[in-house]
């Protein structure tokens, strides 16, 4: 099947005894944003973690563009492709932007063993870390320390450095958690802009976020799936509003 | 030049200064202690400073670098060069080894596990027969570099010890400013999304480990052939915990902190010696100073305070 990029069956991951994600059947269509929500505790990031072999599944089996890669070394799956973002925002702090997008261009090179060569070695990447920084709302912060950044930026230099990979397929967990209202509006819209030619599979909390945005969304209770379709269908389902808001005898 | 900024650059040749005109003020031999400690705290401030792994037992790499030094000199008479040489092949295939096992975990239990890999070779050191045990190799000749300097002239040593911290120095520098640096500097600040970008940090580290370990086990054959020993205490405990205080003092993660730390650390043992014991109480009492007061150490709070990375 050539539309399916992502596909997952009875993906399995126990934590001694407690199951955090069961029998997961994912399926991700090619040139979708794909949504996975639920409540606290219902397996997303776990699920990101084993998609991305940061975390080994107990059972089941993960194929990306129809190659098996369960088992996989992460920065391997890395390679193929399937790149992720972190739910605490993943910069490194105490370089300059730049040089944050410049280290992912750099994976280019193949592996930077070269100890004895001089850093300006580098500078042939400065031209496009600073047009994925421009593409990324952040133009004017090449030479700023990240660190001193305010979230909503290091969540779009995140995204760049994630692009500067030129990954097939995203996997975003939470890109607008914790964010102020004007900077998620602003990640929604990068999010529309970057998703050309990729496919993106996202956790997010943001339901309102989500609606606008995705595709297709599964919803996940206590490791399982409750629910699939799009934002019209999902809302609608009994069980999923029973998840989110409480049922009655809960 | 290497990589150096402006201030860098101008502490750099202050620095070379010194090291051209202090053996005609100061006493040679002092002067070749202080630069092979430097060498080592250098070497030792990659790892910590850079990758951000601290290893507790450097002195394994600095002591097996001193005796296969001292051994060959002695039994084999190679040339020093050849010696110095040696002796950071065997830090570099000890660190390869050792490293190999450590390199898997980080914090805390990355420097137990360099702590208790470090006490083996210690234990090794005590029985193994060419060490000399508890007399440890002594009388080593200075011997000829190249076939036709002669060392045992306190001033010629000096020179070459002089080259070869330099050399190191220079070496370490360039490693940070490198493609390869630059990695480092992301698995440091970030390791998972160091991973999540492509790079098996594992093996980045381990090479980081074994050249740190390369530059440690020259700094020892140096030291060996400086002072015609290689002892016990060398390769003991109480010799990674002095590199890991030299450099804290110093000033982690700063290029010319591990110097200065060295240059304080030395001349406290040189011209304490006559206190005695009260030299490790003056040291302990400068540690808790440094960690309660100056917490990144004296370059790094000179370079805080004016605003410079040094």
């Amino acid at each position: 099947m050539t539309d399916t990029i992502l596909e997952t069956t009875g993906l399995t991951r126990e934590f001694s005894g407690f199951v955090a994600v069961d029998g997961v059947d994912l399926r991700v269509k090619t040139g979708t944003i794909h949504a996975l929500i639920g409540p606290n505790g219902a397996g997303k990031t776990t699920c990101f973690n084993l998609l991305t072999n940061f975390l080994t599944p107990t059972r089941g089996t993960i194929r990306f563009k129809g190659q098996d890669i369960t088992g996989m070394k992460p920065a391997m799956v890395a390679r193929k492709g399937l790149v992720r973002s972190f739910q605490i925002s993943a910069v490194f702090p105490h370089l300059t932007a730049l040089e944050n997008v410049r280290l992912a261009l750099q994976r280019a090179r193949g592996a930077s063993f070269d100890f004895w060569r001089a850093e300006s070695a580098l500078d042939v990447f400065n031209d496009r870390a600073r047009q994925l920084l421009q593409d990324v709302g952040l133009p004017d912060l090449s030479n700023v320390i990240v660190a001193d950044l305010p979230y909503g930026q290091k969540r779009a230099l995140e995204i760049a450095t994630t692009l500067a990979l030129e990954p097939e397929m995203m996997l975003l967990d939470e890109p607008t958690a914790g964010m102020a209202h004007g900077d998620v509006d602003t990640i929604v819209q990068l999010i529309k802009r970057i998703r050309k030619g990729r496919t993106i599979l996202m956790v997010e909390h943001n339901l309102s976020v989500v609606e606008g945005l995705c595709d297709t969304i599964t919803v996940l209770t206590r490791g399982k799936i409750l629910a699939e379709g799009d934002y019209a269908t999902v809302s609608k389902n009994p069980e999923v509003i029973a998840a989110y808001l409480g049922s009655a005898d809960a | 030049m290497f990589g150096f900024s402006r201030p860098q650059l101008i502490a750099f040749l202050v620095l070379l200064v010194l090291i051209v005109f202090l053996p005609f003020v100061l006493y040679p031999v002092f002067l070749m202690r202080v630069l092979c400690a430097a060498l080592f705290a250098c070497a030792f401030n990659l790892m910590i400073g850079y990758v951000g792994l601290l290893s507790f037992g450097h002195a394994a790499y600095f002591g097996m670098g001193s005796y296969v030094a001292a051994w060959t000199m002695k039994v084999w008479h190679v040339d020093a060069s050849i010696a110095i040489a040696l002796g950071g092949l065997t830090g570099g295939i000890l660190g390869l080894g050792l490293g190999y096992l450590a390199i898997r975990r980080s914090g805390i239990y990355f420097a137990m596990i360099t702590l208790a890999l470090a006490q083996m070779v210690y234990f090794f050191c005590l029985e193994a027969p060419f060490t000399g045990g508890e007399d440890g190799i002594q009388q080593v000749p200075r011997g000829f570099l190249f076939g036709f300097i002669n060392l045992s002239n306190d001033l010629t040593m000096y020179a070459v010890v002089a080259v070869v911290f330099l050399g190191g120095f220079l070496t370490i520098h360039r490693i940070i400013h490198s493609p390869f640096g630059q990695v480092l500097k992301g698995i440091r600040e970030n390791e998972p999304r160091a991973t999540s970008l492509g790079y098996r940090t594992d093996d980045y580290k381990l090479i980081a480990f074994v050249l740190s370990t390369t530059l440690t086990g020259i700094a020892g054959g140096t030291k060996a052939l400086v002072f015609g020993i290689a002892t016990l205490t060398d390769v003991h405990s109480s010799t990674s915990g002095e590199i890991v205080l030299t450099t804290l003092l110093g000033g982690l993660g700063t290029v010319f902190g591990p110097v200065m730390g060295a240059v304080v650390m030395t001349s406290m043992e040189n011209y304490l010696a006559q206190f005695g014991a009260w030299v490790t109480v003056t040291q302990g009492v400068i540690f808790m100073i440094c960690v309660l007061a100056f917490r990144r150490g004296i370059i790094g709070e000179i370079g805080n305070a004016l605003k410079l990375k040094l």
